[in-house]
């Protein structure tokens, strides 16, 4: 990978007596778009100030481009990166004003901030606003006055809190969508805060899972959608079938698992008698009547049991199954709701590849 | 009624003639409450940028006394002012009692909290996320603050309306500090009550009618300033 | 980027305080100022606004006179918060004088003071000849008296008048008025009462009052005006050189001139007589 670009070390904040964020150790490295999800107050907007260089840890060092953060080059280091927020707050003067008022910051003639800005005007499409008060825009218009603020300084790194989150959906789409091709094409290193998983995996190479002010897991996007390393992890990425229970058989790359209420066959190579977790998304489990054969299905694992809960999720709908005292959550979509004609108590058959399950070993 | 009338013919006849005398003290006036309010933005606006946008301890009996200060009577400031300045006072070696300068200390402790309270209720009407925002694209300590005084401008010229507005038209501490003497310390407030006593209701009416003038056009320009910009700057429907 | 607002603001507010003379915020050196400490009868009548830039021309030296009421001129003269006193009120003097604080008393002129009240004279005072006789009768009537209650010469003398008729007034009919005597005479006027004034004030507002002059003549009217020096053994700070000059200057040929003609040409009589006595 290439060389850290800005490092955390021993980093910690507080307020009072409670910690907010505690990082031992972290990097970001050029060129990546590093994905930081988490909870709600799970300290990622404290991380992204820490890492803006707009907060003072208590404890802890951070550098830039090799250079530690001190009191004296702070502000030439700040510089050196821009930060966006959920919010975007503008100044009371029109919106090309508002684009060049980083430039301006760093005392650049009006000339040459025009021609820095124009081209991001164009490429984020508000060119035609320019003239208009930053206080006429909507929400969307806005955020992209505040990206073309700070794309404008090219900045050796981008900082973007949770720059979506505060439009309605079309909205977000589309600024989403856009902010991919910039990242792509300009490959600015990018740290991005977010509680979406959906946006973490799309603009994210990277992901790192910040909860209660640790990170818990952090590499390829990939890899942490899939193969979260345990259950907290596993459920902020979407996993919301957990099954604990212990290996009793072992052949060389598959192995049987015993747990309350059934057993399931799962690929790795495991000892008997080791304890672990699988790990299913709702998108995996598919649902089929009781006694009708499956013989279509490649799934291995079969387990019966009962309707607890249905709830219409979108295009989908989520079903909560019952089997003898585990639960398992499946997505199914509306025609195959209809085909089996759910209903709350209802019996049913939960099935799901071997590959399909993520294990996580316990200690 | 009679006396109404010749006051007015008598204030018509001292602007218009461009009275030495009248034209002194209504320059002294300006210059004293001017230069007064001029400092006690210079104190004021930062203390109550402080005291909006931070926290330390003590704060809240700062803030405590900042809005008693904005009610402090005049006559309280030009007593305690008087007792520093006093030849027999703490401060007498700096001979400054009797002079537009004491005038000025003392105005300044009365506009200094209005300007502070103001500035501060100002700043409060701000985002406190713009100030990591300013940050966040580069902006120096200086040109943050710059930039919140600008944002919050509006606000900040009732501030300065107030201040300048409060001294200019206050008779209690000038009276005391400056002693209201010819040609060196009287303002228009102490002059008119000068010659209300003497009985120069004509002069006093016109010195009252030249004070309201005055107010009444700061007053004017910094409102249609105001109005201005809210005309360039239409809020969002 | 200064908002064009603000900067406009700024711009006006400094040219403000730079578009005064330098020498409005410079304080005079200390030993070319004279504090003179006044009663208001003195500055409310005019005569220092003719005194003053007379003596400052001839000796160069800067004079503030601070009128404050006799009261508090001899109290700022024992501190020594002023240079020069002019006061008249002689049974105060007379102890700060004997305690050192002030030296070179010189009672350099006197007018009297007269009681004034409404033209119909309830308590039929203007047939008496005797001040004290006036307060008695002013006190059975119960007519209204606004008394100046600030403490000043004339202040002093109208206690030393209600001693000597052997009364203490009592409210509601007796009124302080906490206020200087131009102030005073107005809410006499307004009230329809009684007061005691001295007669170079009354003469100056005469005309904006509803009050008649009611007896005068009665020795024990006599006002007498003193020019004292605070004493430099006292408070060495004091300017005394300036004290002395200004106190030599009011009996000199050229003062005594201004002060005997003052009033001749407005009311046709002398306000103030040269010295101590007629």
């Amino acid at each position: 990978m290439a060389e850290a670009l800005l490092t955390l070390q021993d980093i910690l904040v507080q307020y009072g007596e409670v910690p907010i964020l505690e990082v031992p150790s972290m990097a970001v490295h050029a060129g990546e778009v590093l994905a930081v999800i988490g909870p709600n107050g799970a300290g990622k907007s404290t991380l992204l100030r820490v890492m803006g260089l707009l907060e003072q840890p208590i404890r802890g060092r951070v550098t830039f481009q090799g250079q530690e953060v001190t009191r004296d080059n702070a502000l030439t280091l700040r510089r050196r990166l821009a930060s966006v927020f959920q919010e975007p707050l503008l100044l009371n003067a029109s919106v090309y004003e508002n684009a060049i008022l980083g430039l301006k910051l760093r005392g650049l003639d009006r000339e040459t901030a025009r021609q820095r800005v124009r081209p991001w005007l164009e490429r984020l499409g508000i060119a035609h606003l320019a003239e208009r008060s930053a206080r006429s825009l909507s929400g969307g218009e806005a955020q992209r006055t505040s990206l073309v603020r700070a794309l404008a300084l090219n900045p050796d790194l981008l900082l973007l809190d949770e720059p979506f989150s505060a439009l309605d959906p079309p909205t977000r789409e589309g600024l989403l969508l856009d902010l991919e091709t910039v990242l792509r094409e300009t490959k600015i290193t990018t740290v991005f805060v977010t509680h979406e998983r959906s946006e973490a995996s799309i603009l994210g190479d990277s992901v790192a899972v910040l909860i209660g002010g640790r990170f818990r897991q952090v590499g390829p996007s990939v890899e942490v959608f899939t193969q979260p390393v345990n259950e907290e992890v596993a459920q902020f990425v979407g996993v919301e079938t957990t099954l604990s229970g212990v290996v009793e058989m072992a052949t060389a790359g598959l192995a049987c698992v015993r747990f309350n209420g059934g057993d399931a066959l799962v690929v790795g190579d495991f000892r008997p008698g080791e304890r672990v977790l699988l790990c299913l998304r709702p998108e995996d489990i598919t649902l089929s009547p009781p006694g009708a054969e499956a013989l279509r299905s490649s799934a291995r694992n079969r387990l019966a049991g009962t309707v607890v809960k249905v709830t219409p999720w979108g295009t989908h709908f989520r079903v909560v199954v019952d089997c003898d005292g585990s639960r398992l959550v499946a997505l199914i979509t509306r025609p195959s709701f209809t085909d089996l004609g759910l209903a709350e108590a209802q019996p049913v058959v939960a099935s799901f590849k071997a590959t399909a399950v993520h294990v996580i070993r316990l200690r | 009624m009679e006396l109404i009338l010749e006051g007015v013919f008598t204030a018509f006849r001292l602007v218009f003639s461009g009275d030495a005398d009248v034209w002194a003290i209504t320059r002294l006036s300006l210059t004293v409450s001017g230069a007064a309010t001029l400092i006690a933005l210079i104190l004021g606006i930062p203390l109550g940028i402080a005291l909006a946008m931070t926290r330390f301890p003590g704060r809240a009996i700062v803030v405590a006394l900042v809005n008693t200060g904005m009610g402090l009577p005049p006559v309280v400031v030009g007593l305690f002012i008087s007792i520093l300045l006093w030849r027999s006072g703490p401060l007498g070696f700096l001979n400054l009692i009797y002079t537009p300068a004491a005038m000025v200390i003392a105005q300044v402790v009365i506009a200094f909290p209005i300007v502070a309270g103001l500035t501060m209720a100002a700043f409060q009407t701000l985002n406190p996320k713009l100030r990591l925002q300013l940050l966040g694209i580069g902006a120096s300590r200086p040109q943050l603050l710059w930039l919140l005084c600008k944002e919050a401008q509006l606000p900040l010229l009732a501030a300065v309306m107030a201040g300048f507005g409060g001294v200019i038209s206050e008779v209690g501490s000038v009276l005391m500090v400056g002693g209201n003497i010819k040609g060196q310390t009287r303002v228009l407030t102490t002059a008119t009550v000068l010659e209300t006593s003497m009985g120069n209701f004509g002069i006093a009416i016109a010195l009252g009618v030249i004070l309201l003038t005055l107010a009444f056009g700061v007053n004017f320009i910094l409102t249609r300033i105001q109005q201005r910009e809210q005309i360039r700057w239409p809020r969002p429907s | 980027m200064p908002g064009p607002t603000l900067r406009t603001l700024v711009l006006v507010a400094s040219a403000l305080v730079l578009g005064m003379p330098l020498s409005t915020w410079v304080a005079e050196p200390a030993n070319r100022i004279i504090v003179l400490a006044t009663g208001h009868t003195l500055r409310d009548s005019g005569l220092l606004d003719v005194l003053i830039p007379l003596f400052e021309k001839k000796t160069g030296y800067v004079v503030r006179p601070i009128a404050v009421g006799t009261g508090q001129a001899l109290a700022m003269g024992k501190r020594g918060d002023a240079d020069v006193l002019l006061t008249h009120d002689p049974e105060a003097e007379a102890p700060l004088v004997k305690e050192g604080y002030l030296i070179n008393r010189r009672q350099f002129m006197h007018n009297d003071f007269i009681i004034v009240g409404p033209a119909q004279d309830p308590a039929r005072i203007a047939r008496t000849k005797s001040a004290a006789t006036a307060f008695r009768q002013i006190a059975e009537a119960k007519v209204t008296f606004v008394s100046r209650g600030d403490d000043s010469g004339t202040h002093k003398r109208e206690q030393a008048l209600w001693n000597a008729a052997g009364l203490s007034p009592t409210r509601p009919w007796y009124v302080e008025a906490g206020q200087g005597m131009g102030a005073t005479l107005g809410i006499a006027s307004q009230k329809q009462a009684y007061t005691l004034t001295d007669r170079a004030t009354f003469l100056n507002l005469q005309k904006t009052l509803a009050l008649k002059i009611l007896l005068e003549g009665d020795p024990a009217l006599l006002n007498l005006y003193s020019v004292m020096e605070v004493n430099p053994a006292k408070h060495p700070k004091a300017n005394h050189a300036g004290a002395r000059a200004f106190s030599d200057f009011l009996i000199s040929d050229e003062a005594r001139g201004l002060i005997r003609d003052y009033g001749k040409d407005r009311f046709g009589q002398p306000l103030y007589f040269l010295g101590p006595v007629k």
